[in-house]
């Protein structure tokens, strides 16, 4: 069988072209799996932020455990979630959210510590609340470390999305793990390199797109470089 | 007016004061200077007024109204703030740290626009500089804005934190003089926190001096201060060329003049060699009236029996009653006469010597 193989061309073109389809909706799948996980966790995490940046002794607490969630391995984690909230998208995203979270609490809070002392007290010192000193000054001003924090989340996330692919999800995942089951068939390996390369081109495409993204976002500091 | 009262701060986890209760009066349109050693609560002062510090005990009141009854950031809206390291906003264009306090007043579009031009213009920054960015701007240009952000919503109160600690000596020379201009036009209460004793003297409507711990050691007009400085601890902080500096806020038309070694046309010669050593010098002036003829050496007049027909030379330095001792002394010194002739216009007013300023020095 394994001479067979070998005999057979690596990657099935004709299979590609046959399901252009499948291979579209598991990316498609991919991006929103994605898109979710960062987007909660963002969301999460500005907010478990906020709190540590107003009060210092929670920041401690916030990444001892953020950062315990990130080191479980993540088949451990969903085969914990599993017997709780099933094999379900919810799952899927419990484990992919809580891997983000340390990332992003990381970057958010090191970027509002970076804001210049300086800028903070003119801000105040000419009437800005504490609400629209974090909106206006010190958000803006975060912002390349906070997308540098979302692009390492964002790039992680699409890997160990993958993984979900054990859970019934998986996006791209999904079809390397039927290659898997199919290994030794050339059309198990195809489905193998397509998955792999499409997720290697999605994680490259985000993290671009995100570059693009605050580039137009921050005009002040690349006009500085210039 | 801002009144502050028995003021004291203390700060958590220590026993001696930054400011200890400390009574001081700023009047309505003056400008008055904090100036002491390095710690000795200048800024603490100066952010207890905006609210940005509370102090321990003691009031502070803005126009006869207690600032702790207002709410923080309305009252900082109304009150100019800038510090040394300016704290432009980064991300913000020149524009729009300008239009800080407008955009947090809510002025509409337009009026914030108006405004922003108006004080581009007073603090001198180009139209073209109104679109950069705050890292795209010298040292001196960054400091301007900063004036100008503070100048946006025309607050009557002006507090500056060392502001033009960050610049070179010439800049910062330059930008004290359009402070100085800015102010004889707007009017504004300043207050103002330096550590250069020079820069207090020169902006100083009235200087406070403190010492550690936030102690008032002295608090008068500068001239007052380097005259008869209170005690010790002030004298030593003016520095032993007080009396020099002093000079320079004593103008020529504070001080009586002498009529200097001058004589009427028509005078004989003899005359005229007693009247050069009544004063000591070499060379005599002749004044008709109050119009300054000239002056000649006294080897210019031998051979002649009256002044009538001498060449007379003109007087190249003319000082004017509004010029200081201190421009008065470098004139008097660079004539090599000792003696400097003070004009106003075209009329001779007297002359001005070396031995009477220094008779100001002294005192
Ligand atoms: N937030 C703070 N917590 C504790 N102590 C402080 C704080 N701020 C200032 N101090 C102390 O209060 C004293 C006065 O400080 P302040 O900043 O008012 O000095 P200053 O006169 O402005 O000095 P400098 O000329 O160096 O700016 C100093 O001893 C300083 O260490
Ligand atoms: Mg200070």
């Amino acid at each position: 069988m394994i001479a067979q193989a070998a005999d057979q061309p690596f990657v099935r073109w004709d299979w590609i072209v046959d399901h252009v389809d499948d291979i579209w909706a598991a990316t498609w799948e991919h991006i929103v799996l994605t898109a979710i996980a960062v987007g909660v966790g963002f969301v999460i995490s500005l907010a478990l932020s906020m709190l540590a940046l107003r009060h210092r002794r929670a920041y401690g607490p916030i990444t001892w455990v953020t950062g315990i969630l990130y080191t479980i391995p993540s088949l451990a984690l969903f085969a914990f979630l599993v017997p709780i909230t099933g094999l379900t998208t919810l799952t899927a995203e419990i484990g992919l959210v809580s891997y983000t979270l340390l990332i992003l609490i990381r970057n958010i809070v090191a970027g509002i510590d970076g804001v210049p002392a300086s800028v903070r007290e003119s801000a105040v010192g000419m009437g800005y609340t504490r609400r629209r000193l974090f909106l206006e000054i010190e958000l803006p001003l975060a912002l390349p470390v906070i997308v540098a924090g979302i692009r390492i989340a964002a790039v992680t996330t699409i890997g160990l999305v993958t993984i979900t692919a054990l859970i019934g999800k998986g996006g791209l995942g999904f079809l390397i793990l039927r290659g898997l089951n199919l290994f030794y068939s050339p059309v198990g390996t195809t489905q193998i390199v397509v998955g792999t390369v499409m997720s290697v081109i999605l994680a490259v495409a985000v993290d671009l797109s995100l570059v693009g993204a605050e580039r137009a976002m921050t005009p002040w500091s690349r006009r500085r470089s210039r | 007016m801002i009144e502050l009262t028995e003021v004291t701060k203390r700060f958590g986890g220590t026993t001696a004061p930054a400011v200890d209760r400390l009574t001081l009066t700023v009047a309505d349109g003056e400008v008055v200077v904090l100036v002491g050693p390095s710690g000795c609560g200048k800024t603490t002062t100066l952010k207890m007024i905006n609210r940005l510090i509370e102090p321990t005990s003691g009031t502070i009141s803005i126009d006869g109204v207690d600032v702790t009854g207002l709410e923080p950031h309305e009252l900082r809206r109304g009150i100019g703030y800038v510090i040394q390291q300016i704290g432009l906003f980064p991300h913000r264009t020149v524009r729009e740290n300008i239009a800080t306090v407008p955009r947090l007043l809510g002025w509409d579009r337009a009026r914030i626009e108006r405004r922003v031009r108006e004080l581009a213009e007073t603090t001198d920054l180009g139209d073209d500089m109104l679109d950069r960015y705050p890292s795209e701007l010298s040292g001196g240009q960054r400091q301007r804005v900063g004036v100008a952000r503070a100048l946006a919503a025309d607050p009557p109160i002006l507090l500056m934190d060392e502001p033009f600690g960050a610049v070179d000596p010439i800049v910062r020379a330059k930008l004290q003089d359009e402070l100085l201009e800015l102010q004889r036009r707007l009017r504004k209460t300043i207050v103002l926190v330096t550590h250069d004793i020079d820069e207090a003297i020169k902006l100083g409507d009235r200087v406070a001096i403190l010492s550690v711990g936030g102690h008032l050691e002295q608090y008068a007009p500068p001239e007052e201060l380097l005259r008869a400085p209170a005690n010790d601890f002030v004298a030593d902080f003016l520095g032993s060329d007080r009396g020099i500096k002093r000079l320079s806020l004593i103008r020529i038309a504070d001080i009586d003049l002498e009529p200097g070694p001058v004589v009427p046309p028509g005078t004989d010669v003899d005359r005229a060699r007693a009247v050069m050593a009544g004063y000591d010098t070499d060379w005599v002036a002749v004044v008709d009236g109050d119009r300054m003829l000239g002056w000649v050496t006294n080897d210019g007049l031998d051979g002649r029996s009256t002044i009538d027909g001498v060449d007379l030379e003109p007087f190249v330095t003319r000082l004017t009653p509004n010029n200081t001792l201190e421009e008065a002394l470098d004139a008097a010194i660079s004539s090599h006469t000792a003696i400097a002739a003070v004009f106003d216009g075209e009329r001779f007013l007297g002359m001005i010597t070396v031995e009477r300023i220094s008779r100001e020095i002294v005192r």
